[in-house]
């Protein structure tokens, strides 16, 4: 019997007209586990998240998460099915306030009907305040309260991203996909960055997987390590192993030949 | 106090002002009727400006809070006028009750319309962008162009009813409700001013009611990017379907306002021009601003009468007036211009 | 033979709509808006040529030659007037600009030349062209109109895709901010596109009124509005789009017009073009573009 994967992929692969941005690609990632996927610009990191979301069609292979194919299925059914991501360049809801932010990731946990909502029947009430809490909890996590009534374009940057990785939360992933958490950070954000995502794996008890450049984030966070380079799997395995890989270090820093 | 706390949030804020706007401009107006101080001119525009700012605010609904453009309007508010007519019609056979007729023929003009509304958004919402906009202006033309050819009458043995030519013989003591082209004739008024401001303030309280909820924020959400929206798990298609519907239903019952309050209206009323003056109105006073919406609708509509004076400029003028509003408000030079001149008054006052 | 006939006014009336089609999507492809005082510059161009002929006794060529400079010049003024200061803003409010400026030159022509409907002379005589021993009728004004349409779209393709301005007008309507690193004059070639739709909607407004000669103030917005329409039967932005959808609109609305109803001849036509965006959602010749995530 094999351990129980939240997220699997089976020989995964796409194709952008005659250019194969990712192929082959098996990940398999456990419940709880922090997982990084790195690589050099342009390996195809970003198609990879693009392909686990359904943002991509995959031209080949499949997607597996918590043991169902995601065949067939769309943005919005992936989400529902417990995936969750932010995005490299910064999407979020421009024009609504920060708390509003959180509260649309919480669209489909907490619900109620048009009707009570145009009549303001007594569901509106209870439901609306249940989401109010539950969504200045998650700001508290990734320390937006006191922002929370700030229209989202007008944070800095770097709390626009804490921002999505709120928002993402709101729908209950089982597994949290972060694109360049800590771009942009200076390195005392990106040290208590560390601890707010270690911090999320515990106390939500979800798997989270992570495209970052900075090594030094990626090897005291992550458990397991893929590396991606020209879209297919260079080595794969523990933040040691990666560090001494001396393919690794060619791909990143150049081989002499 | 937490409530009178929330009622000065920016956002409650645009709220209150358009309550109050309406509750205040109706006090007044009354006075000035009770008085006999407002000419019969403006009398007369009382009902179609009420109408005009419910079908801007749905419109508003659809294009500053769902972000999609929307050139065909004036075809649920043609659709509605036109339910309304003969609902009322046929009602005022049985029910004695002028405000109880009225009231039903609104009700049955913003569902037809919905269904309408609900019909289109089918091939629509399919759609983005500019070509969404075109499919909407490609009902509101053909809408218009099937209300130009129906023909629908009433007498003792029930409905007649005939499409493209008139075959319609009413048996005596009939009367046709809608006649092609013509329209409808004949139509008992029963719209009034109160009824009017009473629907404004009952959009109102439906649009911000519905902006406040999960499905509000879904909506602007799905606006301000679609891909992270999707990747939250908002279900696009339904939202804006439900956004589409609702502002399609008042727009029908602003239709029957209009049309309970002409003996004689002509489907061409509801045509493209009419769409396009309803999204001046939206764009001038701000997307998603209801507030915004109820001011300029109600300047705009008055504007022409205002300028009557001017005679044959005064549309020529309202042209130009447009242009450069919008240049005005639009271009960042003159923008920040006529900002830099207020704030060195606001810097020359802080300094006294 | 009814059938061919119907046919080949529906391929004149669908060259007009081609003719004034081009200039809504060049306009579109490169300005990225949607110009709806393109109708009221046919009627502009319409008015001009009437005046012409009317008052100052003109040869029919110059008359259409005069509307041509006209419209050229009234085209290029209302872009660098009323559009150019707004380059940068969103497009609602350069759409709500446009419906000022179609109003602005409504209401001028009514206060210039009064809301009565005028009589278009006969600019190209009312000869026919005899077939099939008396047959087939076609008139001289439908050929001329059917192979203006063909000689405008062989040289505007030619002129897009050999020229330097062409160049530079591809160019900028893929991405204006590169066209200008690449020391492309985009406030210029914003302008000749603008020159050039306005032209072509003086020759239609010609073509148009010599088919139907009643002029008024409004007579460019229905006309403006299907050519707008075919523009995006064939893919809005596209020029072999506007022409096939311009002959598609033109043929469609005729046989409608025969063979079903004269009164329900918009709804078809409105009706067709909602399925065929349903069918191919960028019309028939449209670009798709792909989101960057």
């Amino acid at each position: 019997m094999s351990k129980e994967y939240i997220l699997k992929t089976e020989n995964l692969g796409i194709d952008f007209g005659g250019l194969t941005a990712v192929n082959n690609l098996n990940l398999k990632i456990e419940k709880n586990q922090i997982y990084g996927l790195i690589g050099p610009n342009g390996a195809g990191k970003t198609t990879v998240f693009n392909l686990l979301t359904k943002v991509y069609e995959p031209t080949r292979g499949k997607v597996i998460i918590d043991g169902q194919s995601t065949e067939k299925m769309d943005l919005v059914a992936v989400n529902k099915l417990g995936i969750a991501r932010t995005f490299q360049n910064i999407r979020l809801f421009k024009e609504l306030s920060v708390l509003d932010n959180v509260k649309v990731g919480l669209h489909n946990q907490k619900e109620y009907s048009l009707v009570s909502a145009i009549f303001r029947l007594p569901k509106f009430g209870s439901a609306e305040k249940e989401i109010e809490s539950e969504a200045m909890e998650l700001l508290d996590v990734l320390g937006l309260k006191e922002f929370a009534d700030f229209k989202a374009k007008n944070l800095p940057y770097g709390k626009q991203r804490k921002l999505e990785i709120a928002r993402a939360l709101a729908t209950h992933p089982k597994i949290l996909l972060l694109d360049e958490p800590a771009a942009g950070m200076n390195p005392a954000e990106t040290a208590e960055l560390l601890d707010t995502v270690k911090f999320i794996r515990d106390h939500f008890q979800i798997a989270i997987l992570l495209i970052e450049h900075d090594m030094k984030f990626v090897m005291g966070l992550c458990e397991k390590i893929t590396v991606l380079n020209f879209g297919e799997v260079l080595a794969y395995g523990d933040p040691d192993d990666i560090k001494n890989n001396p393919e690794v270090i060619a791909a990143y820093l150049g081989s002499d030949e | 106090m937490e409530k009178m706390k929330q009622l000065f949030k920016k956002n409650n804020k645009n709220q209150a002002l358009s309550f109050l706007l309406v509750i205040v401009m109706y006090v007044a107006i009354e006075a000035l009727l009770k008085t006999g101080n407002l000419k019969s001119l403006y009398t007369s525009m009382l009902v179609p400006v009420c109408c005009y700012c419910i079908v801007a605010l749905a419109l508003n609904l659809v294009v500053g809070v769902s972000g999609e453009l929307s050139l065909g309007h004036a075809g649920f508010m043609s659709i509605g006028a036109f339910t309304g007519v003969i609902v009322s019609g046929y009602l005022s056979n049985f029910i004695g009750s002028q405000m109880v007729c009225f009231a039903i023929a609104v009700v049955c003009g913003a569902i037809m319309a919905a269904i309408f509304g609900f019909v289109i958004s089918i091939p629509v919402l399919k759609l983005e962008g500019d070509y969404l906009a075109i499919v909407t202006l490609a009902f509101g033309q053909i809408i218009k162009t099937l209300v130009n050819n129906i023909y629908l009458g009433y007498d003792q043995a029930g409905f007649h009813f005939s499409f493209v030519k008139n075959t319609i013989e009413l048996q005596s003591g009939g009367k046709m409700f809608i006649s092609g082209p013509v329209g409808a004739t004949g139509t008992t008024i029963t719209s009034n001013f109160t009824a009017g401001v009473i629907m404004i303030l009952i959009t109102l309280i439906i649009i911000y009611n519905f902006m406040n909820s999960r499905q509000g924020r879904a909506v602007m959400a799905a606006r301000d990017d679609k891909i992270a929206a999707q990747s939250v798990g908002l279900d696009i298609v339904k939202t804006k379907t439900m956004v589409f519907v609702l502002s399609a239903a008042l727009a029908g019952a602003a239709g029957v306002l209009y049309g309970l309050n002409f003996s004689t209206l002509v489907p061409s009323k509801f045509d493209f021009n009419t769409s396009i003056l309803v999204l001046v109105y939206v764009v001038l006073g701000g997307l998603g601003n209801m507030f915004g919406t109820l001011i300029s609708t109600i300047v705009l509509v008055m504007l022409p009468q205002l300028l009557r004076a001017l005679n044959d400029y005064r549309m020529l003028i309202y042209a130009v007036l447009l242009i450069v509003i919008m240049i005005a408000t639009n271009n960042k030079t003159i923008r920040d211009m006529i900002t830099g001149v207020f704030n060195r008054k606001k810097a020359e006052g802080e300094g006294e | 033979m009814s059938f061919l006939s119907y046919l080949i006014t529906g391929l004149s009336l669908g060259s007009v709509y081609a003719i004034i089609a081009l200039g809504y999507t060049m306009v579109y492809g490169i300005a990225k808006m949607l110009n709806f005082a393109h109708g009221d510059v046919i009627m502009v161009g319409a008015y001009v040529s009437f005046l012409a002929i009317g008052k100052y006794d003109t040869p029919a060529l110059v008359a259409c030659l005069l509307s041509v400079f006209a419209c050229t010049i009234l085209g290029v003024l209302i872009e660098r007037l009323a559009y150019k200061p707004l380059r940068s803003a969103p497009s609602l409010a350069v759409l709500i600009t446009a419906i000022g400026v179609s109003y602005f030159l409504q209401n001028s022509a009514q206060l210039l030349w009064g809301t009565d409907t005028k009589v278009f002379p006969a600019m190209l005589g009312t000869n026919q062209l005899v077939l099939f021993n008396g047959e087939l009728m076609i008139s001289y004004v439908t050929i001329a109109t059917i192979v203006a349409c063909i000689i405008i779209m062989t040289v505007l393709t030619l002129f897009i895709n050999k020229t330097k301005i062409g160049k530079a007008m591809r160019a900028c309507s893929e991405d204006k901010g590169a066209a200008q690193l690449m020391g492309i004059n985009v406030d210029n070639t914003i302008s000749i596109t603008f020159a050039i739709g306005s032209g072509l909607a003086a020759i239609a407004s010609v073509l148009l009124c010599t088919a139907y000669p009643a002029l008024n103030p409004t007579l460019g917005s229905m006309p403006g509005i299907k050519a707008f329409t075919a523009a995006v039967f064939g893919g809005i932005g596209s020029i072999p789009g506007a022409f096939i959808g311009g002959l598609m609109l033109g043929i469609l609305e005729t046989f409608s017009i025969v063979y079903i109803s004269s009164q329900l001849s918009d709804a078809i036509v409105f009706g067709v073009l909602i399925i065929v965006l349903l069918l191919r959602p960028t019309g028939l010749l449209g670009k798709k573009i792909r989101v960057k995530v």
